[in-house]
């Protein structure tokens, strides 16, 4: 969509989608959901990536002409998220960074105590930061408040596909946002994508859902239809809610008898 | 200079076992390697399981797997040495209800391909295998899926090439073009895209050797999905139980991950809680050959080099079919039809 950019950090993006590839089956299925889901974004795990090896994941995406946003997915600490981007700066000479500090590896939520404290040294040491958090409106807010480009609240926890658990917590979020909202985590379906951007974030971000799809291409096609379905609902303006029918074709000057 | 009918680089399951074949056929055979037990042979398990490795979007590596399975007991027959070739079969376990949904839907795919599984319940499961942990909601029994002992394999290969005549040189080969032979073999694992310029790149795997008093009753393979990730366990003749494997995108690093160890102990105990008290006995990292479709490179290259490499997370269990179709490629040019999907120049990622 030519007039509705969307833009995180001064860049503009096309496309309102952004991947992930944890749990692809193969480096030719993570090629081939690059394309079939048009991303211009594309989340690696500092920890499991390989700038150096020809075939690498970060080669693949590359070779795509794809920004690579790294991650610090598996940090638990805020010291350990930090210099795991300090890391990801070097080898791949970018101050994005999607921050995720976890507090166990039962649930996968964030730490909010460990993600404010790291994303406060990060934006400090000149980090374009895009912090997975909760779905705690205070928790976005003060997230904006350190200088953080983007929020990116989860629907429901990492890789359970259990859609968004909490859409008011998500639409209070967007309401005072003065930075991009990107859904991240716990989509399962295309119609957990389009909910998302019909809740007004401004942008979505999966992995599992299409990496562990039986046709992970065929999925990648529908997330992306559900991305800008869900975006032109939310621009078109929906319909209220109303309890009572009302007919949708007109009915003035039609006999009463 | 001296010179060869057939010079092979990599002295793994799949290059000595191709020397050894190329041999048999009245080639004469160098084979190059300093060290064969760099090879991603030495960690793997053995696993010869197509059925339960079964991977939606692999249905043709799936006929190629079939073919090699099938060729086994002929294959370690002919060997005439121990193997560890053990025909007990493989149960696939789930741990909880969306795990089994998962496995339900892998087991509609492999039964519309035409493979042969089961389903079955937790007091099945552990009236075959009691040592389960209880709870299990259920999983899949597949007979023809097996194991073979890939240290004991090699030692075979390793026996049966040297009295086929193979020559075994302990060097370094750097350059393909230098080497002095009628037909160059390329089989050098993970190390093939540096030396074949191939799109062949190394994906770390770390394996646990452990000694149980009382291994798993059945002798089956046990496979389990928990909560989402994989781990099996596979028991030995002797008592001794293999279990694995990370996969981990790490270059050439092959330094073992304190994390990766505490994963497969973790899975492994939660599906059979009595390995907990035994021995750990060695922590094994390798190297798989990775390719970006995940299926082997066999044929003959660009180059004029054959190349029979690429075997990511399979090279034990296609061992028989690649050493017979690269001996034949070898001693008389035929590409085994078994082999031509497999052709290096099909189109995939370019690396």
């Amino acid at each position: 969509m030519a007039d509705d950019p969307f833009i995180i950090a001064g860049v503009a993006l096309e496309s309102r989608l952004i991947l992930g590839t944890g749990g692809a089956p193969s480096m030719q299925v993570v090629d081939e959901v690059l394309v079939a889901s048009g991303t211009e974004l594309c989340t690696v795990a500092m920890r499991r990536a390989d700038a150096a090896t020809s075939g690498s994941l970060i080669d693949v995406i590359d070779r795509r002409g794809i920004r690579v946003l790294p991650n610090t997915a598996g940090c638990r600490t805020a010291v350990e998220a930090v210099r795991t981007a300090q890391l990801a700066r070097e080898a791949l000479e970018t101050d994005w960074v999607k921050l995720e500090v976890v507090a166990d590896e039962r649930t996968l939520l964030p730490d909010p105590v460990e993600l404010l404290d790291a994303a406060g040294q990060l934006v400090r040491a000149g980090f374009q930061v895009l912090p997975y958090t909760n779905d705690d409106p205070v928790l976005a807010r003060r997230l904006q408040q350190l200088g953080c480009v983007a929020v990116m609240p989860l629907g429901s926890p990492i890789g359970t596909g259990l859609g968004i658990r909490n859409p008011h917590n998500i639409e209070l979020i967007v309401s005072e946002a003065t930075v991009p909202v990107i859904l991240d985590a716990g989509i399962g379906t295309a119609s957990d994508a389009a909910l998302a951007m019909e809740l007004g974030c401004d942008g979505v971000l999966l992995a599992s859902a299409v990496t562990r799809a039986q046709q992970p291409a065929r999925m990648a096609t529908a997330m992306a239809l559900a991305v800008q379905a869900g975006r032109h609902a939310r621009l078109a303006g929906r319909i209220p809610r109303r309890h009572h029918a009302h007919a949708s074709s007109p009915t003035e000057g039609m006999p009463v008898f | 200079m001296s010179t060869t009918d057939v010079a092979i680089v990599g002295a793994g399951v799949i290059g000595t076992a191709v020397a050894w074949r190329a041999a048999q056929r009245g080639l004469t055979v160098t084979l190059f390697d300093p060290d064969p037990t760099r090879g991603a042979w030495r960690t793997a398990a053995g696993m010869l399981a197509p059925i339960t490795e079964l991977h939606y979007a692999e249905s043709a590596l799936l006929r190629l797997n079939l073919a090699s399975l099938a060729r086994y007991p002929s294959f370690v027959e002919e060997l005439g040495l121990p193997t560890g070739y053990r025909a007990n079969g493989t149960l696939e376990v789930a741990w909880d209800a969306a795990d089994l949904a998962a496995l339900r839907d892998l087991h509609a795919f492999g039964t519309s391909l035409g493979l042969s599984s089961r389903l079955v319940d937790g007091a099945e499961l552990r009236a075959i295998e009691p040592g389960l942990a209880p709870g299990l909601p259920g999983g899949l029994v597949a007979d023809s899926d097996h194991q073979v002992d890939p240290r004991l394999l090699h030692a075979a290969l390793t026996t049966a090439a040297r009295a086929a005549g193979v020559r075994f040189v302990a060097e370094e080969v750097r350059d393909l073009g230098a080497l002095a032979a009628g037909q160059v073999v390329l089989a050098a694992g993970a190390w093939s895209g540096v030396l074949g310029g191939l799109p062949v790149r190394p994906v770390k795997g770390q394996t646990l050797r452990l000694r149980a008093l009382s291994p798993l009753a059945s002798g089956r393979v046990v496979r389990a999905s928990v909560k989402g990730s994989t781990v099996y366990i596979v028991p030995r003749e002797n008592g001794d139980v293999v279990v694995g494997a990370s996969s981990e995108e790490a270059g050439f690093d092959v330094t073992p991950r304190a994390g990766a160890v505490y994963e497969l102990l973790r899975d492994a105990q939660t599906v059979l809680p009595e390995l907990g008290e035994a021995e750990l006995v060695e922590v094994s990292t390798g190297l798989r050959p990775g390719t970006a479709d995940n299926a082997p490179l066999l044929g003959r290259g660009e180059d004029g080099v054959i190349l029979a490499t690429g075997h990511y997370r399979n090279g034990v269990l296609l061992t028989p079919v690649t050493a017979d179709a690269i001996a034949t490629l070898l001693a008389t040019g035929e590409t085994d039809p078994v082999i031509a999907p497999f052709t290096p120049s099909r189109t995939a990622v370019p690396a």
